[in-house]
């Protein structure tokens, strides 16, 4: 017997497919690329938006001290604390009685009814809402946009909150009414304080979604009520200065920092439903 | 290089097989050599995690080895993908394709191996046929019961009648009853289709009944290969004994040796005979195996310390289990045939004697 | 505090709000819009409340000088454009993210994760930035523009912008984390030994992927089709974007017709076309989901 080189091995590898990789990397610059050419450009110099003519700040500077859009970060705020209140207090008790109220006739028209913002094309939702309020001479401002944002808000903040309640052990509360604890007392000291993770996911979503709605906000918006995004769009139109990307950079910031806070919340709520 | 007879089914040569790499590497098959015959029924036996599956999973192609290879029928395989080997898989959970009927899954590998339409019919009838399946082909998996789904796994490996069939433990699943009838109509399937089987198991009597050759696998290893009654009655090693079936381990030296013949004394002055172990002289402490069922008990009217005495009987429904004390702290167990309604034959403090049909005693290399 | 005895008053109080609110603030201005469809409108904005069907023959005709209805594609070439790009954006989402999501479904669980959380991220950012950005890239002198005019490849410009592709691109780009999701959800399911006993049965990698991954996560497929068809069908965005407003879609004809136009009437009836569209779409999935759950009874 000679004595034996160790084979190379090609090694056929189950369920790989040659290219996958390259494809999915290709798919990660497709979706991240244009946001950082998005907050790069917001560093730009030159006057006109589009077109990169060195590095400079003064875009920053530029937008901070703009009063109209001091004023629409404002509107945006006000809008969207008022709708993620509402629409999250509306959410909360949707869901303990469709996740924790058994049975019932109904349910499930009921449980299609809270989603139904989700389905609808929101263009469709836009004018209906604004027919709706010219309909019943709504005088159109911040409060028919904080209507507005409310509705489309509850499924939002419903779903993270009826995830939680499904992973909850109803053991627990079981536990609690043996233990002498009234209905009330059952909720308030141990559902709650299990489900409240669940409950600042859901606002956390709701406050995001009215932040960066626009086209149900552009209809029922009337002249005064000016939101973050109709105001890069109205700059978007109006030809473009690299105000605008800094405006874009910032929401997109803020909106990576939500986002990136709910998934913690709820994979750390994830680790105490286990047990 | 290795050799490879072409007659072997199956030859398995220095296979090493390692999960992961570093500190957290697992040695699943630690130099694995093995070679199966063409239409031969070979058991793999042995505890959970000793690297059963490994070495199925190797010979089927959906891993390969991290040294070593493997031949069918002369063909070295190692580096084929599992859709080029001529073999097929009956797996433990039977993973029927649920999207397909009855039918479907067994056609698939034919459609795959591109036959005929009307060739494929003929196959999957006749393979329906064989596992007595006509009436359900064209259910899906979801609408059968566990039995019904473990023979169209079988039917659905046996369809394109592999060189070789894997059976990865195809009978955990099921019943007692129905894995006793099952275990029959596999070694007759087996015996009809000439097929050579490799049948992985963790069920002694399952490997006993059904084998042609066993090999005792654990921790990596291939401990002992043989026929059942080989491996029964004459196991190498302390492993295969205490594995298969019960054994009583007798610490002991040997007292004289004439020819290949040993005898050994235990306990009080019990004496046994024995082939003696290569390499062990007068005096050498060894281990001997009994089988508890190959002694023999008889009253005796004798009272005496220093006799066997029964310590414990325990009621086991076709025989009784005796714990009996044969002197000097060894304990034995003996199984003894119920042959009267009742209780044993014997209670606890009785003396006994016993007594050893030749052969009963097995020398241990370890 | 006290909460109500009995259960079924419970389940009235704690649903009411939410049901309420959603009933007055979204159903009935739907079932309005519907009603708008069917009046005159208003040359001042609004509608006038007299019975017409004059909406709907707009959709097909237009009247002539001497009063004739004749055959007017415009609005026909419209919905087919929205009907034809949200298709294009659904295969576009569907070739670009499945590889990915079986991609992901072979990671471990930590990058599993993360690359789930990459995925979600823009899709929580405002979607008017995103596609935003794309204008910065796609227009003449953009970033692919510029350098390729600095290095003398080009010159003059290749007219991105304001074309079928860039709202198409726009629209895949909106909504491609509403296909990977279901389908990496259906794939993450699907059991590793049904491959491992495909190949054992002779299917080679692309037999596998067609015979066996693929019918599999069918249901995924389905779900994350309607999920980019349907906001892709009634999408304002990127077709005003991108499109410039010149590639008019269902989303911006209907706003148009609410802001500029003032045909009210006009609007709600192209509307209630879009919602019908769209119930069309979700009933081809309810019946999806429920063979695969005829399919899945008894497992
Ligand atoms: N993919 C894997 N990655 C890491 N370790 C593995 C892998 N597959 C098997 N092992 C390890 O290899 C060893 C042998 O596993 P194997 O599945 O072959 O055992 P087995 O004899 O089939 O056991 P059982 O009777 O329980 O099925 C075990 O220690 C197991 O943990
Ligand atoms: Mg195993």
């Amino acid at each position: 017997m000679s004595e034996k080189t160790p084979k190379k091995r090609k090694g056929f590898v189950l369920g790989y497919y040659p290219g996958m990789n390259m494809w999915t990397l290709f798919f990660f610059v497709y979706l991240y690329m244009p946001m950082v050419v998005l907050v790069a450009y917001s560093f730009n110099d030159g006057n006109r938006a589009q077109i990169w003519q060195g590095f400079s700040t003064r875009w920053f500077y530029r937008a901070f001290i703009n009063d109209d859009i001091q004023n629409a970060a404002l509107n945006s705020l006000i809008i969207a604390v008022c709708a993620t209140v509402v629409a999250t207090v509306l959410a909360t008790l949707a869901a303990l009685v469709l996740a924790r109220g058994g049975e019932f006739r109904g349910r499930s028209a009921s449980l299609g009814m809270v989603t139904l913002p989700l389905i609808v094309p929101e263009i469709a939702t836009a004018v209906a809402t604004l027919s709706f309020f010219a309909i019943i001479g709504f005088q159109l401002g911040m409060l028919s946009i904080i209507i507005a944002h409310t509705v489309f808000c509850i499924p939002f903040a419903f779903l993270p909150i009826r995830a939680r309640l499904e992973g909850m052990d109803t053991d627990l509360e079981q536990a609690a009414g043996d233990l002498y604890a009234n209905a009330w007392e059952t909720f308030r000291f141990v559902t709650l304080p299990i489900l409240a993770p669940g409950i600042v996911a859901g606002a956390m979503l709701a406050f995001i979604i009215s932040v960066d709605d626009f086209i149900i906000t552009l209809m029922v918006s009337g002249a005064g009520a000016t939101t973050l995004p109709l105001y890069i769009y109205g700059m978007i139109r109006q030809g473009i200065t690299p105000e605008v990307n800094v405006i874009s950079t910032v929401m997109l910031a803020i909106s990576i920092a939500f986002i990136t806070a709910y998934w913690f919340i709820s994979a750390r709520g994830d680790t105490v439903k286990g047990h | 290089m290795s050799e490879s007879d072409a007659t072997n089914a199956l030859s398995v040569r220095n296979v090493v097989k390692q999960f992961g790499s570093g500190p957290n590497a697992v040695t699943a098959l630690n130099n694995v050599s093995v070679d199966i015959q063409s239409n031969e029924f070979f058991t793999l036996l042995g505890p959970s995690g000793c690297g059963k599956t490994t070495l199925l999973r190797l010979t089927a192609g959906f891993e390969q080895p991290t040294a070593g290879e493997i031949f069918l029928f002369g063909e070295e395989i190692e580096d084929l993908p599992p859709h080029e080997r001529p073999v097929n898989t009956v797996f433990q959970h039977y993973a029927l394709f649920p999207h397909m009927t009855v039918e479907e899954n067994i056609g698939f590998g034919l459609r795959m191996q591109k036959w005929s339409g009307p060739e494929i019919r003929a196959r999957v009838n006749e393979t329906l046929a064989l596992v007595k399946m006509e009436q359900f082909a064209t259910r899906k998996p979801v609408q059968l019961s566990g039995g019904q789904q473990q023979r169209i796994a079988l039917a659905r490996a046996l369809a394109p009648r592999p060189k070789v069939l894997l059976l990865d433990e195809p009978l955990s699943a099921l019943d007692l009853k129905l894995r006793q009838a099952m275990r029959n109509e596999l070694k007759t399937l087996q015996r009809e289709t000439g097929i050579t089987f490799i049948f992985v198991t963790h069920d002694q009597e399952e490997a006993l009944t059904m084998s042609d050759r066993i090999a005792v696998m654990s921790a990596g290893l291939i401990q002992q290969i043989g026929a059942p009654l080989e491996i029964y009655e004459r196991p190498i090693n302390r492993f295969v004994a205490d594995f298969i079936g019960d054994t009583n381990f007798i610490e002991t030296r040997i007292d004289q040796v004439s020819g290949n013949r040993a005898l050994c004394v235990a306990g009080g002055e019990l004496q046994f005979e024995t082939d003696v172990v290569d390499g062990h002289g007068i005096g050498d402490a060894v281990t001997l195996a009994v089988r508890p069922e190959r002694i023999t008990l008889q009253k005796t009217m004798l009272r005496s310390k220093d006799m066997p005495v029964i310590e414990e009987a325990t009621y086991l429904g076709t025989d009784t289990s005796y714990e009996i004390n044969i002197g000097d702290g060894v304990v034995v167990t003996v199984r003894d045939q119920n042959a009267e309604a009742g209780m044993g034959r014997f209670a606890a403090g009785e003396n006994v004697k016993l007594t050893f049909s030749d052969g009963a005693a097995r020398m241990l290399v370890d | 505090m006290n909460l109500p005895r009995s259960i079924a008053a419970r389940r009235a109080l704690g649903l009411a709000p939410a049901l309420i609110t959603v009933a007055i603030f979204m159903v009935l201005p739907m079932l309005i819009l519907l009603v708008f469809s069917f009046l005159e409108a208003d040359p001042y904005g609004g509608v006038e409340p007299r019975f017409s069907v004059e909406a709907y023959i707009q959709l097909l005709y237009e009247i002539d000088f001497d009063d004739a209805l004749v055959f007017n594609p415009i609005y026909l070439g419209i919905i087919w454009r929205s009907i034809f790009l949200a298709l294009v954006a659904t295969v576009g989402c569907l070739i670009l993210g499945f590889p990915v999501a079986y991609f992901i479904t072979r990671q471990d669980p930590r990058m599993q994760n993360l690359m789930l959380y990459l995925i979600t991220l823009p899709f929580w950012t405002n979607q008017l930035v995103r596609v935003y950005s794309w204008i910065l890239i796609l227009a003449k002198d953009g970033v692919i523009e510029q350098p390729l005019k600095a290095v003398g490849i080009l010159d003059g410009s290749l007219g991105m912008m304001y074309s079928n592709g860039a709202i198409a691109i726009g629209l895949v780009y909106s909504y491609l984390p509403l296909m990977v999701l279901p389908i990496y959800a259906s794939l993450e399911k699907l059991d590793f030994r049904l491959i491992e006993a495909a190949h054992d049965l002779y299917a080679d990698r692309m037999k596998v992927m067609r015979e066996i991954i693929t019918p599999l996560a069918m249901p995924g497929i389905i779900a994350g089709c309607i999920l980019v068809f349907v906001p892709s069908l009634g999408a304002f965005i990127a077709p005003d974007l991108l499109g410039g407003g010149k590639k008019l879609m269902l989303g911006s004809l209907i706003h148009l017709q609410f802001a500029s136009s003032r045909n009210w009437p006009f609007g709600s009836a192209i509307a209630i076309c879009l919602l019908m569209l769209v119930m069309v779409a979700l009933m081809v999935q309810a019946r999806s989901a429920a063979k695969r759950r005829a399919m899945e009874a008894g497992r």
